[in-house]
This record gives structure tokens, sequence and C-alpha cells, in this order.
């Protein structure tokens, strides 16, 4: 009986199961990481590879809103490395991380990023590039879950510039899509981390402005080893070494700051 | 070009297909021959998901299997493990999601079955199973193959259940269409453009293939 249709569906199994991803057991550590931290941690990994290679890591990347909300509906993640402290003290409140466990690992900064506009002098500009009528879109991350998002949010108001730029701005679920709206051409500029503007072929493809510090609460970085961690001692190693003098190096290369002590 | 995420998609859309199958010939058959006057609540409802958006049902699918629902509490005493973020879960998420996709093409065909054939097989002896097997699934099957294709490239793509009920683990619940978005969010466009390539390309032959394959009289009832 249909032996065509059997036929296509027997292979497609057969297809499906001879390539059976890697199973959960031979992760050493998963990651679920703030998206801020897409391409630096890349290169953490492959510098860790050097003096671990043991250490198996998975990475997942997120809003950090988002990842915690994951998280508490059980979502099986060893290593929870938010873009800001708060919510990673959150988990330790809700039962699902170890207080002892919470570290900080950078300290972010907050970017303007301008593609495609010659004309303007982003970097003495600053901010008040945003009221240029050929910005029409500014892309940022969800002010709700998204910590770069509520920085930036608090660096407009600090400017005095909500009134004159929120017309203008899109928001993105995390910051790396926030990033990718202004490098689609979707959006005229973005407000995202520093990190991201460092990502390859990026920082030469537009203007760069940091945004000071001052102008919105500080972004600490914190992490937290989570309690259902399938192998605890690789978690901690993973975040031992994100603290280590070649993480930092690291984390300096790609716009961080080292930690508030 | 992430192959382990496209096997996992394969392999959750070809098991989500025998689930749906399964589960939807009674119920299609139900809904096209009932006199139930509450049937329209059925419809409806069969017809839900495809009003839904697909994160909302994610979202609300991630809440009811959590383990801090009644439903997700229960089935972590009874397996030991909870449903989200594993694949399973994503089996429960996609068989709702594609619920109508099986039913509706199934419905449609036994509903123009002539009830004179069926009263013949009976009048002949036949049972009712043995007329369903015999009479109605032959006549339907037009209905049957473009439910299976249909419930297996619906699931091929799924995008925003998955997002939301499986957590973007690689190599567990990493689908084809996660993994391009994944790639995007890297402003890897290269990759994302392979990616979405071969899923065009892969959907594209399946559509083709079994289109081809009905016009030529593949998929025949045997008639012995």
């Amino acid at each position: 009986m249909l032996p065509r249709r059997s036929l296509l569906l027997l292979s497609l199994s057969a297809l499906a199961c001879s390539r059976r991803p890697a199973s959960p057991h031979r992760v050493a550590v998963a990651v679920a990481a703030a998206s801020d931290l897409r391409f630096v941690l890349a290169e953490l990994l492959a510098d860790l590879r050097s003096s671990r290679p043991d250490l198996l890591v998975e990475l997942s990347f997120g809003a950090s809103g988002s990842l915690v909300a994951q998280i508490s509906q059980g979502a099986p993640f060893d290593v929870f490395l938010s873009a800001d402290e708060s919510l990673a003290r959150d988990l330790v409140t809700r039962g699902l991380a170890d207080p002892r466990s919470l570290f900080r690992y950078a300290r972010g900064h907050l970017a303007l990023w301008v593609p495609r506009a010659p004309h303007l002098d982003v970097p003495s500009l600053g901010l008040r590039s945003l009221l240029d009528p050929s910005i029409r879109r500014v892309a940022l991350a969800s002010s709700r879950h998204a910590p770069y998002g509520r920085a930036a949010v608090a660096a407009l108001s600090a400017s005095g510039l909500t009134a004159a730029v929120t017309p203008k701005l899109v928001t993105g679920e995390n910051v790396a899509q926030a990033m990718q709206m202004a490098q689609s051409g979707a959006a005229d500029a973005a407000l995202v981390s520093l990190s991201l503007t460092h990502a390859p072929g990026v920082a030469s493809a537009g203007q760069i402005y940091v945004v000071p510090a001052a102008l919105h609460p500080p972004i600490e970085q914190g992490g937290v080893v989570l309690r259902r961690a399938a192998d605890p001692s690789a978690a901690a190693a993973f975040a031992e070494y994100l603290r280590s003098a070649s993480a930092r190096g690291i984390f300096a290369r790609h716009g961080f700051d080292p930690p508030a002590p | 070009m992430d192959w382990t995420a496209l096997a996992l998609s394969l392999r959750l859309a070809a098991v989500t297909t025998v689930i749906l199958l399964a589960l939807s010939l009674p119920l299609a058959w139900w809904l096209a021959t009932t006199r139930w006057r509450w049937r329209h609540v059925v419809d409806a409802l069969v017809a839900m998901p495809m009003l839904l958006p697909p994160t909302v049902l994610g979202y609300y699918l991630l809440i009811a299997l959590g383990p801090r629902s009644p439903i997700g509490a229960l089935l972590l005493r009874l397996t030991g493990e909870s449903l989200p973020f594993t694949f399973p879960g994503l089996v429960v998420g996609s068989v709702l999601y594609s619920l109508p996709f099986a039913v509706q093409p199934m419905r449609a065909s036994f509903a123009r079955v002539d009830r004179e054939l069926l009263e013949a097989a009976w009048c002949l002896g036949a049972d009712r199973a043995r007329t369903f097997v015999r009479v109605v699934l032959p006549l339907s099957r037009a209905g049957v193959v473009a439910a299976a294709v249909l419930t297996f490239v619906h699931t091929l793509g799924e995008f925003g259940v998955v997002l939301m009920l499986g957590g973007n683990l690689p190599g567990r619940t990493r689908t084809v269409s996660v993994a391009i978005y994944d790639q995007v969010q890297s402003l890897d466009y290269a990759a994302a453009n392979r990616t979405a390539g071969v899923l065009v390309a892969l959907s594209f032959a399946l559509l083709a293939l079994t289109y081809h394959a009905q016009r030529e009289g593949a998929f025949r009832w045997p008639t012995t």
C-alpha cells in the first residue's frame, strides 16, 4: 500500500536518524548568553580550547530577559551570562542558582552605530546625530527585557532627546537583532552594545560613538551557575575562565571594561 | 550549512506526520459524518492553531507544559523530565500547530464520499471498519496524501512555536528555521542564505515529487 510514499517517509526517517545530533551527555557546559556576547564568546571559546580542550561549551543566545524566562520554565542550561547582573541575581532569588556562584565578568558600553551617513560627523555630534533628517529609523533592543535597550532609553532621556527620537525608534528582540536591522539598511542607526560594533566587518562599515557611561545606569554584566547544571565542576571551570587574565584581554579587545570589584 | 539542524527538522517533520495521520484519520472521519449539533465547535477548535500567531501558541504551550503548571508537574512526576526544551516537547507543539493541515484535507475528501456507496457496502455485509478501509480511504486518497505532505512541509518550516518552546539548543531543539534566524542574528548572512537555499530546495523537491507521483497514480489503493 502507498509504496512510494512509504519509501519516501522511510528514507527520510533513515536520513534523520543517521545524522543524530550530539547527544546531551557529551555536552559539558550549555551556556545561555546575552546577545551582546556573540562575537566575544566565539573568540573566548577558541582561546579556552587551547587550555581546556576537554571542555565542550555549547552556546545559545537571546535577550537576557527572555533567557531568564526560559530558564525559569526549565530550560536545560548550566551557565547563564547576562548583560545585566540584576537578571542573574533574579535566578538566585527564584532559587534556580546558588548565590555563591554569582559573578561579574565585564562592564559593557552602549554605542551608537551609524552606517551610510558620510555627511554626519557622528563621533563629534554624538547622540544628536539622531536628530538629522537623514536618520529616519533608529534600531534598539527591547527596553522591556534587554539591558542594552534599557540603557539606550535611559541615555536618550538623559540627553533630552526622548521626544524627538522616540518616533524614529524601532525595536529588536535583542541587541543583535537591532544591529542586524541597521546593517541590512532597514534602519539608519542602531543603539547597541559596543561589543557588537567590533563584529567582523561591522566597525569598518559605519561610524561609532561610544555613549558616555554617565548617561545610563552602569551595565554590569554578571553570570551565574545554575543549580540544575549537569556537570557543576565543568560549569564552574568555565565561569572561572571568564575571569582569568587571558579572558579579560579578549573582553577588552571587544569593547568591554573589567567589571567593578 | 547546519546539517544537524536540518536532520533535526526532518526527524521532527517525519514523527509529527506519522502521529498526526494516526490522530486525524478518525477525527476527520467523525467530523465529516457526525450530526452532533455542536460539531462546529470542534471544527473551530481544530482550525484554531491556524489563526493563533505561532509565537503565541508556543508561549502558551511553554507555560502549559512547564514544570509549574499542573500538566507539566504531572508529566514531570510521571516521566522525570519536563517537556519544554526537549525533542518530545517540540513534537507535541508541532502536532498541535499542524493539526488543521492534517484534518482539513481529509475531512473535505471524506465529506465527498457518496453515502450510497457506504450503504451498499453495509448491505453487502461489510462492517464499519472494513467499509472505511475498503471504500472510504481509496476514494479519499488524494486528501490523505495532501494531509501528509502539508503536515510534513508545514512542520519543516515551523518557526515561532519551536523558538518559544525549544529554546534554540544546538543539536537538541535548534531546527533549521531557528538555525537560519540564529545565523542572521550572528550577521552571518552567507550561512543564512545557504541554509535557507537548502530548505527551499528540499521543500520544493518534496512537493514536486509528491504532485508528480499523485498524477502518475502511484498512490492508488490496492483493489484486491
